[in-house]
């Protein structure tokens, strides 16, 4: 038995060497997407083009358009005489955001009446919108205490003062929260896609055929072809750690040794539902398919990338048939808050199940596309 | 090399061996046997249900009823030791193109189970009869058509079957590696293996030691060549046009079948062949022909597989 899985293991490492598909996304697709998000998806926003018409140009005006600068949100393009001016930067997509500062501005500060600065934000991309929206009314805030403060000529302070202690991930960086969520979205695509291939090729070639006259028992033909890419799964999630840490300098708080045997519990399933997958394709290009319609939705409602708080009750409801769901939890649980199953055991106990079912549902289909 | 020769007089043994698909029977209520150390050769066309045939005895698909057995073993009950006595080439190339001969061949000894002592010197021994020795680093992808059918027979040799069940292992091989299989063949056979092939060539047929006709999943007719021609109740007429043409051939062809005494016709390359019940039958034909194309030669011939074949089916059949 043992030198039977043996040699189909050793047989499909030459295979996976040889074949320059397989290759190309067992080493360039991981990188890519490592590399894609750990830089190109910043949620966070910063440095947004801002054009400013200032139409008081006294030292006031000069001073909040400095402290605008000073937020480090806004980069400031260009000055434009007017608020018509302003709205054609918008228009042409030079500026993303305007502040425009009305010729009665120094003359309402001084005689003490609310000060008129006018904001128009490109509302197209919602992130950038928010951002902009409050950072410019807690600048307005800030400005407006200070203000009071010189007119009145005495000192004050806002009566409320938030002290935050942000947790985690203090420095806010994207990269901190899409790296450990990466490693499930990786070990995902790549475990249902190879193990699908590596499968509909036997059967595409006829080797299947060859393969079911021998010795050979089915148990035995799945172990020794998925072996080989749990092997290669666990050499991925290491890869994506370290450069991880060492690149993009992401801590891990938490056990390794949890991570990994969670990694393996999660890994099961997915490698379960690319047999799955392989025993509803007659080709290659089928099972790709099938994989993209399985994975892409997993990508959406999985918290990946978009927070599912903000989703409607029914799509958070599906998420939780999803593995990556509760994968996602357990892998920025351990790296980001490095806490462990005390905490996790729910979702540690979901992917046990996800596990098991996918495992067995899929080697019955597997046995039975056998006949 | 030698097969050990095993207990019983067949090597492969169905009795009402059936495979439906849907409501299609591919192989319908089969009764075959194949002697020990024979080449047997089943002949029909596509559908015929040679290949289901084979892919039972091979194990690779459940019949729907009846049963079979490979040298004494049940092919269901017993599947993993009726196995173990098989080598079987599919159809289709199915060995792994992206390996080596080399690989492949190793490949399938380990599968198998084989140590490496039991099967390198064999494997070699096999490498350099089939002709493939030089070609051990090559990728099964970069050989030719005939070069991957004896890697295929190699492959399936390794395990030292007793019985080689092969599916239509000419097909797509140029005509001198068709000659070097059949070289292999017959001194596998030789050495005592047993041969279970099937072929769509009628001429290839009459290189088995047996032939079955196989029509419609069921076994039409069974023999040695010579006994299955020697069965054709009929004579066979070749008549030769003075100007063969397709349009003169075809029309030659009606005319012959309009005659009372024929009981077959059909074009043969440029002549034509008419089935008559005697002898005597053979002027009526060829006066029925003379009638309207003109007729170089008149001869009565000895029947090809093909005649016997035809007339098994029972059809007239329409021919080019």
């Amino acid at each position: 038995m043992l030198e039977r899985i043996r040699a189909l293991m050793v047989k499909e490492f030459i295979q996976i060497v040889r074949d320059r598909r397989t290759l190309i996304i067992i080493l360039v697709q991981p990188m890519m997407m490592l590399f894609l998000f750990g830089y190109a998806i910043n949620t966070t926003v910063d440095h947004i083009p801002t054009v400013i018409a200032d139409q008081v140009r006294d030292q006031r005006s000069r001073d909040f358009v400095r402290a605008v600068v000073n937020t480090g949100y806004f980069d400031v393009v260009g000055d434009v005489p007017d608020a018509g001016a302003a709205r054609s930067t918008i228009d042409s997509g030079a500026a993303k955001v305007a502040f425009i500062i009305p010729p009665t501005f120094g003359a309402d500060v001084l005689a003490g009446r609310p000060a008129q600065v006018q904001a128009l934000i490109d509302g197209s991309d919602p992130n950038v919108a928010q951002t902009a929206l409050l950072t410019a009314n807690t600048l307005a805030q800030a400005r407006g205490v200070q203000l009071l403060a010189e007119s009145t000529g005495r000192s004050i302070s806002s009566p409320l003062d938030l002290r935050p202690n942000i947790l985690y991930n203090p420095g806010l960086q994207s990269a901190n929260f899409m790296i450990p969520g990466l490693i499930g979205v990786i070990l995902q695509i790549q475990a249902v896609l190879l193990t699908a291939f590596a499968v509909v090729r036997e059967r595409e070639r006829g080797t299947l055929e060859q393969l079911i006259v021998t010795p050979i028992r089915p148990t035995e033909m799945i172990l020794g072809k998925l072996l080989p890419y749990v092997a290669i799964a666990f050499a991925q999630v290491g890869a994506t750690l370290l450069i991880g840490t060492l690149w993009f300098g992401v801590p891990i708080n938490g056990s390794l040794l949890l991570l990994m045997l969670l990694s393996l519990l999660f890994l099961i399933g997915a490698l379960g539902m690319g047999l799955l997958i392989s025993t509803v394709s007659r080709t290659q290009a089928q099972a790709m398919q099938t994989t993209m319609l399985t994975v892409m939705p997993a990508f959406i409602i999985s918290g990946f990338m978009f927070p599912r708080e903000s989703m409607p009750q029914a799509i958070r409801l599906l998420s939780y048939i999803l593995p990556l769901t509760y994968f996602l939890e357990i892998l920025r649980g351990i790296i980001l808050k490095g806490i462990g199953l005390e905490y996790l055991y729910g979702q540690a106990l979901a992917l046990l199940i996800f596990a098991i079912v996918i495992a067995a549902l899929s080697v019955i289909r597997f046995h039975k596309s056998l006949e | 090399m030698s097969a050990v020769q095993p207990d019983g007089a067949f090597a492969i043994h169905t009795q009402a061996l059936t495979k439906r698909f849907g409501t299609v029977a591919a192989v319908d209520r089969l009764d075959l046997d194949v002697r020990v150390g024979e080449i047997l050769g089943l002949v029909g066309p596509d559908g015929a249900g040679k290949t289901t045939t084979l892919r039972m005895l091979a194990g690779v698909i459940a019949p729907t009823a009846g049963s079979a057995t490979v040298l004494g073993f049940d092919v269901v009950g017993e599947g993993d030791r009726a196995r173990r006595q098989v080598g079987y080439v599919a159809q289709r190339f199915s060995l792994y193109g992206d390996l080596t001969v080399e690989e492949n061949i190793r490949f399938f000894a380990q599968v198998y189970g084989l140590r490496p002592s039991e099967w390198t010197t064999w494997a070699d021994e096999i490498l350099a009869f089939s002709g493939l020795a030089e070609f051990q680093k090559r990728l099964a992808d970069d050989l030719s058509g005939g070069m991957r059918q004896k890697l295929a027979l190699s492959c399936a040799l390794i395990h030292r079957p007793h019985v080689l069940l092969l599916d239509e292992p000419t097909a797509g091989v140029d005509p001198v590696s068709r000659r070097d299989l059949w070289r292999i063949l017959y001194r596998l056979q030789a050495d005592g293996y047993t041969v279970l092939l099937s072929t769509a060539y009628l001429d290839e047929a009459e290189r088995c030691h047996r032939v079955g006709f196989l029509g419609q999943g069921r076994l039409l007719a069974v023999g040695t060549p010579d006994t299955l021609r020697a069965q054709l109740p009929h004579t066979l007429v070749e008549i030769t046009l003075a100007l063969p043409t397709p349009d003169s051939l075809r029309r030659a062809r009606d005319l012959a079948r309009l005659a009372s005494v024929t009981r077959g016709a059909q074009l043969f390359g440029d002549r034509l062949h008419v089935l008559v019940d005697s002898p005597a039958d053979v002027e009526d034909v060829a006066r029925q022909v003379a009638s309207e194309v003109a007729i170089r030669q008149v001869a009565a011939t000895p029947p090809t597989l093909e005649d016997v074949f035809l007339a098994a089916r029972g059809a007239p059949e329409e021919g080019a």
